[in-house]
């Protein structure tokens, strides 16, 4: 526990798999701080705008305090002691398992538990339990980018670093918006690029992200298209030489049946399907292998129902290239969450085991079994994620706990899954949240402690082992997440005729580490000579790192040898087959899916810091002019966008980044944020047939017009804007559409955007007016009614401060009414001009606009304003400090000038 | 050369300056003049004595037009004179101190007289009434020598007087008939705005209160006998200085007397003529299409109307007066429109701000604004009087209707 008189700690970020190292400044019992590591080798000291906002996200009104047991499903939940809660959930476990056996109880648990969390977990269903049902989020995330390395390399290890962002020559972006998603490690890439003339930067990405804009050369292939390409790049290669025949005779095999499969996929054939250039394909090829070429990938590969073949189509390019094992080069998969890498390392997932062992593998179960003392462990695969929602929906998985993941927000087909949870006969939850979309299912709620107050390890995208500190207590009864499944296990054991004790013999985390880092003696992870200690004394270190080792591998496969039974990589023969869906007539429009800037995930932490939503205050989706036109529809108008399994409203925003006859929509927005259940009602349970991870990023849809006469909307001030979100959660889907957010940076706003077909519900609209104020203090509001036209505007003042507006039917200058109410500008002149419908400010004053620069809190407006006047990137930093904090606006500044420049060129 | 026609003008209040101002705007010189005005000055702005009470303007401020633009304009003036009849046949009025002035044309501006209500002790000393500047100075006079006043009558003129008194140091209670103040001009909410503001001076109010009685010490008004309506319970509240401030009645007297057709009002067709076609009738003295004005715009509109015709180039027609009213009350702006009583076809926009004494109301029929009522904030007021005269489609500026600027 840190000292509570206030000092600082060093942990890591717990946002994505960068795993940035953070310092964290704190002062009786709260954290007050928290700036970059600059000895941290992933990121040297740099942030980016969700981790320097993290101070801001740790509101304590939401935060489950205690266990609470639901007496039936829609009921309040009740307060129950630790003891009653975990007896309570051992019993029906316990019966469950008597008598429907031990696969009829699962756990779901979360790429951001740390290692220690998962371990535990892990043996509690396989070592105690005996049933391999236990998976995580990471199915959603990583598990191509695994099955992709283990049919290719031969296990679950990126092989390069970190490092070798400063020595490729080309590096090739493959489904990955890393501008958005991995920020610092953009900025290293940026600054690498920027110091090093000359070198290429590839994007393949349907959509022109902030990162394809960055590109020498953007292919923005139609969605799914990946294999043709990369299979067509091979074909370049072959063709032009330029593959590395001595390195493929040495160090693969399979390659012959490859060079038979990617034959006829010329670039013309690719052309077709991928629908750009062919010779945009040979260059991309060309560059590929001048190398050294560094692969950097995520999503877009990932959630795919072809995602190992994505993954291995694309490693194949390496190995025939040879550009693997040396500085520069190598496929590198971004990992999404910052700790997915730890828990596939204890094999937490329902087709692993501890240790990358295999779970088909006998000698593999043994081992494990022995290392537990156990007479063997279960050898049925688990039940992986899409299949344990389907399995809970159908009855045959009957009891579920779920830690540290919100599956009523991230799995796809929500009206599946909020089905399953709904048919379960016990949902567990545990989390440090109590207004997640999950929690409205579980039947017992426990607290769990959170990012600040737990202790252990993560391991992050380049296989470093970081350390996670404690720095203030968890609040009220919340416990580390270990230690709660580690105390169920003692409590289930007995009920199951065992002894659980010695099983579970934990009192530290360290204790937990030690256990783990001994399973993976003599694996391609072997751990055994790390340590807290060792961590804690020389910081953190990548695997592997055998006991006497005095560091870990920076790269793997230098020496060209592979961990398969011969040694050798294997070439992976994939033919490009298309998406799950394709578009029908009813469906014509190919739906993907990605990340915005500032959030992450389903928003359970970032959601709660008003700064972040700055840059993106709504969620929005983005269409092609020529799609809205089709349509008779605009920028800003509501649309309703509708596919196989569901339809949600929201606005659309006219974009260029999607082609023609695609969508985007941000991942993010769950049922919290947008009425109808959030984007993944419309998204597919798709699966990879090898790594099983669904095809979050491609599902087929139709847009129209919505038409919602009956607007709303409400921006305030409030006393816990936590509080108020978790308070308008339950009302979104009371309108046909609505969404909330936050606003503003020092002084947050809550904002509520909704609308309906029909007059909305007096008691619907009371119950709002209760949320943002508007039924405290009548003599501090201004309104103006207009019945007639259904127009209503209602202002609540806090001395010479807006503190709240309610907007009925229409909603012209909400704009500058939000900078009122977060700005903090005295209202006292204005009248009650404040309620007029206009779209400037009375009295002068423009609207800033969409904030571009969520750490300085600069505002497009300011830089279009001084890129007019003439500034350029180095001027605009000097002058308004934009992308000097955390740099992640800096590709938006650096495509804003060069608009600029390219207009003065065309005038 | 012929002799001018010769026009006589009964009356010298703000009808009757404003009807000469036009007319010799229009056609100056084509009258012989002579204006006979009981009272001993030139025309004065009447709105302003309610300033000159409070204390904010100096009588000499009310004047209307510099006694010299008379002589400019060859107008003769005989003040402090009364006319006492008219003589139709030939054509001539008969003076109090017994002259005959002819006339070819002859225009009535009598104006109004404040009711006194027929109750006991309504002739006490220190009774008045509250209309003219003689009112004002006694009023002003009887605050410098006394502590309490009772205003009767909760309309402008109620509220102007108790204001003024107020501030000349005097406890002052407003006594009421109607349920809230001014409610021919305010809807309950924008009086209750006012009544608020007032309350806020120190001012008490008694609404729905009869007055019963004024008791008197010798012969000197001591209290107001006065009791909620529907109840017997009467209250007395003490009172050096009673103000009658319950209505006006049009001055007909002069008018009956020759015959003229008079119905609570001289009866004028839309040209301001009387039902004598020698003779004209302008301002608060008229009963036209069956209405009779108290404020000033309606006034203003038939003088416009009448100096046409008694310029014989009359081509306008007066078709009565959005009654609009834009003042201050004591300092809160306060603006009055058209119609705004409720009804099934109407529909009103209504703006509160309370923190800032605010209160707009706009009714609005069929796309037309058909009247506002206007509290604390009266901006716009003279295009809303423009759109409920005009009766142009309001449609494509709703949004924007109550923010006028």
């Amino acid at each position: 526990m840190g000292a509570s008189d206030g000092g600082e700690v060093r942990s890591t970020c717990p946002y994505c798999g960068v795993g940035c190292g953070v310092r964290i400044a704190h002062a009786a019992g709260q954290i007050t701080g928290v700036t970059g590591d600059e000895k941290h080798p992933a990121n040297f000291g740099k942030l980016c705008s969700k981790g320097l906002a993290l101070p801001r996200t740790l509101s304590k009104s939401t935060r489950l305090l205690h266990p609470q047991v639901r007496p039936s499903r829609g009921a309040a939940a009740g307060r129950v002691t630790w003891d009653a809660a975990l007896d309570h959930v051992a019993d029906k476990f316990a019966r469950c398992i008597a008598d429907h056996g031990p696969d009829s109880v699962a756990f779901y648990i979360s790429g951001q538990l740390l290692t220690e969390d998962y371990y535990v977990f892990n043996k509690l269903a396989k070592g105690l339990i005996g049933t391999n049902n236990v998976d995580t989020n990471s199915r959603l995330c990583m598990s191509s980018a695994v099955a992709g390395y283990k049919a290719t390399l031969g296990a679950d290890a990126p092989p390069a670093c970190y490092d070798d962002l400063d020595h490729a020559a080309c590096y090739f972006i493959a489904g990955s918006n890393m501008a958005f998603a991995h920020p610092v490690l953009y900025r290293r890439l940026e600054e690498s690029r920027a110091r090093r003339p000359g070198t290429k930067l590839v994007v393949v990405d349907p959509r022109r992200t902030d990162t394809a804009a960055d590109a020498d050369l953007h292919l923005p292939i139609a969605p799914g298209t990946d294999v043709a390409l990369f299979n067509a790049m091979l074909h370049v290669l072959l063709g032009e030489r330029r593959i590395d025949r001595d390195y493929i005779d040495l160090c693969t095999e399979g390659f012959a049946a490859l060079e038979r499969e990617v034959e006829p996929c010329t670039p013309e054939w690719a052309a077709a399907i991928c629908e750009v250039p062919a010779a945009d394909i040979v260059q991309a090829a060309r560059w590929f292998a001048d190398g050294p070429t560094l692969s950097l990938y995520c999503q877009g590969l990932n959630q795919s129902s072809h995602g190992t073949d994505k993954n291995a189509a694309l490693v194949n390019l390496h190995l025939a290239t040879g550009q693997i094992g040396r500085p520069g080069a190598g496929p590198f998969s971004l990992t999404g969450q910052p700790n997915a890498m730890g828990g596939r390392e204890v094999g937490g997932m329902a087709n692993l085991l501890s240790a990358h062992r295999d779970l088909s593998n006998p000698e593999h179960r043994a081992e494990v079994a022995r290392l537990w003392g156990l007479d063997s462990v279960p050898a049925k695969r688990g039940k992986t994620a899409v299949e344990l929602f389907d399995a809970l929906a159908e009855g045959s998985v009957r009891c579920v706990w779920i830690a540290c993941t919100n599956p009523a927000q991230s799995m796809p087909d929500q009206a599946l899954v909020r089905a399953a949870l709904e048919r379960a006969e016990m949902v567990v939850l545990q989390d440090c949240y109590g207004d997640i979309e999950t929690a409205r299912f579980a039947d017992v709620l426990l607290p769990a402690s959170t990012w600040g107050e737990k202790d252990g390890t993560v391991t992050n995208s380049e296989r470093r082992i970081s350390r996670v500190r404690p720095v203030i207590a968890a609040p009220g009864e919340a416990r580390a997440d270990w230690e709660i499944a580690s105390d169920f296990a003692r409590r289930l054991g007995p009920r199951l005729g065992r002894d659980a004790t010695k099983l579970f013999p934990y009192v530290k985390a360290a204790d937990v580490f030690a256990e783990h880092c001994e399973s993976t003696r003599g694996r391609d992870l072997d751990i055994t000579g790390l340590s807290y200690a060792l961590l804690d004394a020389r910081g953190p270190q990548q695997w592997p790192f055998p006991e006497g080792a005095t560091q870990g591998r920076e790269r793997l496969y230098a020496d060209g040898r592979f961990p398969t039974a011969t040694g050798r990589a294997r070439f992976h023969v994939a033919s490009y087959q298309p998406t799950a869906e394709s578009p029908t007539a009813e469906h014509p429009m190919r739906l993907t899916t990605g990340r915005l800037r500032d959030q992450w995930h389903g928003m359970s932490r970032t959601g709660r810091a008003a700064a972040l939503f700055n840059h993106e205050p709504e969620p929005r989706l983005s269409v092609n002019p020529r799609d809205l036109e089709e349509r008779g529809l605009d920028d800003g108008d509501l649309v309703r966008v509708s596919g196989p399994r569901g339809a949600i409203l929201l606005r659309a925003q006219a974009s260029t980044e999607v082609r023609p006859g695609d969508l985007f929509l941000p991942m993010h927005w769950g049922g919290r944020f947008l009425a109808g259940g959030g984007i993944n009602a419309l998204t597919t349970r798709a699966v990879d047939p090898f790594s099983f991870q669904p095809e979050l990023k491609h599902a087929i849809a139709q847009v129209e017009r919505a038409t919602l006469p009956h607007a709303l909307l409400a921006l305030g001030s409030v006393a816990d804007p936590d509080l108020a979100l978790a308070a308008l959660a339950p009302l979104l889907d009371r309108f046909d559409y609505a969404s909330c957010g936050l606003a503003g940076s020092d002084t947050a706003a809550v904002v509520l955007r909704a609308a309906s077909a029909e007059a909305i519900d007096p008691a619907l609209l009371a119950e709002i007016d209760a949320i943002f104020g508007f039924t405290l203090e009548r003599g501090a509001l201004s309104s103006f009614e207009d019945p007639g036209s259904g127009v209503s505007r209602i202002a609540r003042k806090l001395g010479v401060r807006l503190a709240a507006v309610r907007l009925l039917g229409d909603s012209t200058g909400a704009d500058w009414l939000l900078e009122l109410v977060t700005g903090g500008r005295s209202i006292a002149n204005l009248g009650y001009q404040l309620l007029a419908p206009t779209a400037q400010a009375p009295g002068g004053g423009t609207s800033r606009g969409r904030i571009l620069c969520t750490c300085l809190d600069v505002a497009e407006s300011q830089v279009v304003a001084g890129i007019a006047a003439g500034q350029d990137l180095g001027q605009l930093q000097a002058s308004l400090k934009c992308g000097t904090g955390c740099g992640s606006c800096v590709p938006a500044l650096k495509r804003l000038c060069a608009a600029r420049t390219a207009e003065a060129i065309a005038a | 050369m012929k002799q001018k026609p010769r026009l006589v003008v009964i009356g010298h209040g703000m009808a009757a300056a404003r009807t000469l101002e036009h007319l010799m705007a229009i056609a100056p010189g084509r009258h012989d003049i002579t204006v006979i005005g009981a009272e001993p000055l030139p025309g004065y702005n009447r709105i302003l004595l309610s300033p000159v009470l409070a204390g904010e303007l100096g009588k000499e401020e009310l004047k209307l037009q510099d006694s010299d633009w008379y002589a400019q304009h060859g107008i003769r003036l005989r003040l402090g004179r009364k006319a006492v009849a008219i003589a139709r046949g030939p054509r001539s009025v008969k003076l109090d101190d017994g002259e005959h002035v002819p006339y070819d044309k002859l225009l009535l501006a009598t104006g109004s007289r404040p009711i006194r209500l027929p109750i006991e002790g309504a002739n006490l000393e220190g009774v008045v009434t509250y209309r003219d500047l003689a009112d004002t100075e006694a009023m002003i006079a009887a605050s410098a020598r006394h502590k309490h006043a009772v205003v009767i009558g909760g309309g402008l003129l109620g509220l102007e007087a108790a204001n003024g008194l107020k501030s000349r140091g005097m406890e002052v209670d407003v006594v009421h008939l109607m349920p809230w103040v001014m409610e021919r001009q305010l809807d309950r909410e924008a009086a209750s705005v006012v009544q608020r503001r007032l309350e806020a001076r120190g001012i008490r109010f008694h609404l729905g209160y009869e007055t019963l009685s004024v008791e008197g010490v010798d012969g000197h008004a001591t209290a107001v006998a006065v009791r909620p309506r529907d109840t017997q319970e009467p209250v007395r509240l003490a009172a050096d200085l009673v103000v009658m401030a319950v209505g006006i009645r049009p001055d007909t007297a002069l008018a009956e007397a020759a015959g003229l057709r008079a119905d609570r009002g001289i009866v004028v067709d839309d040209t301001l003529q009387t039902y004598d076609p020698r003779i004209y009738a302008v301002g608060e003295c008229v009963r036209h299409r069956g209405t009779s004005y108290g404020l000033v715009q309606p006034l203003y509109d038939m003088a416009k109307v009448c100096a046409t015709h008694l310029a014989g180039v009359g081509s306008h027609y007066y078709a009565g007066s959005v009654t609009s009213t834009h003042l201050k009350v004591t300092g809160i702006d306060v603006f009055s429109a058209g119609d705004f009583a409720d009804s099934p076809r109407r529909q009103s926009q209504v703006l509160h701000d309370a923190a800032n004494g605010v209160y707009r109301r706009l009714v609005i029929e069929d796309d037309r604004l058909v009247g506002g009522v206007l509290v604390g904030d009266s901006a716009g007021s003279g295009r809303y009087s423009e759109l409920i005269r005009s009766k142009a489609s309001i449609a494509r500026m709703r949004r924007e209707l109550m923010f006028l600027r």
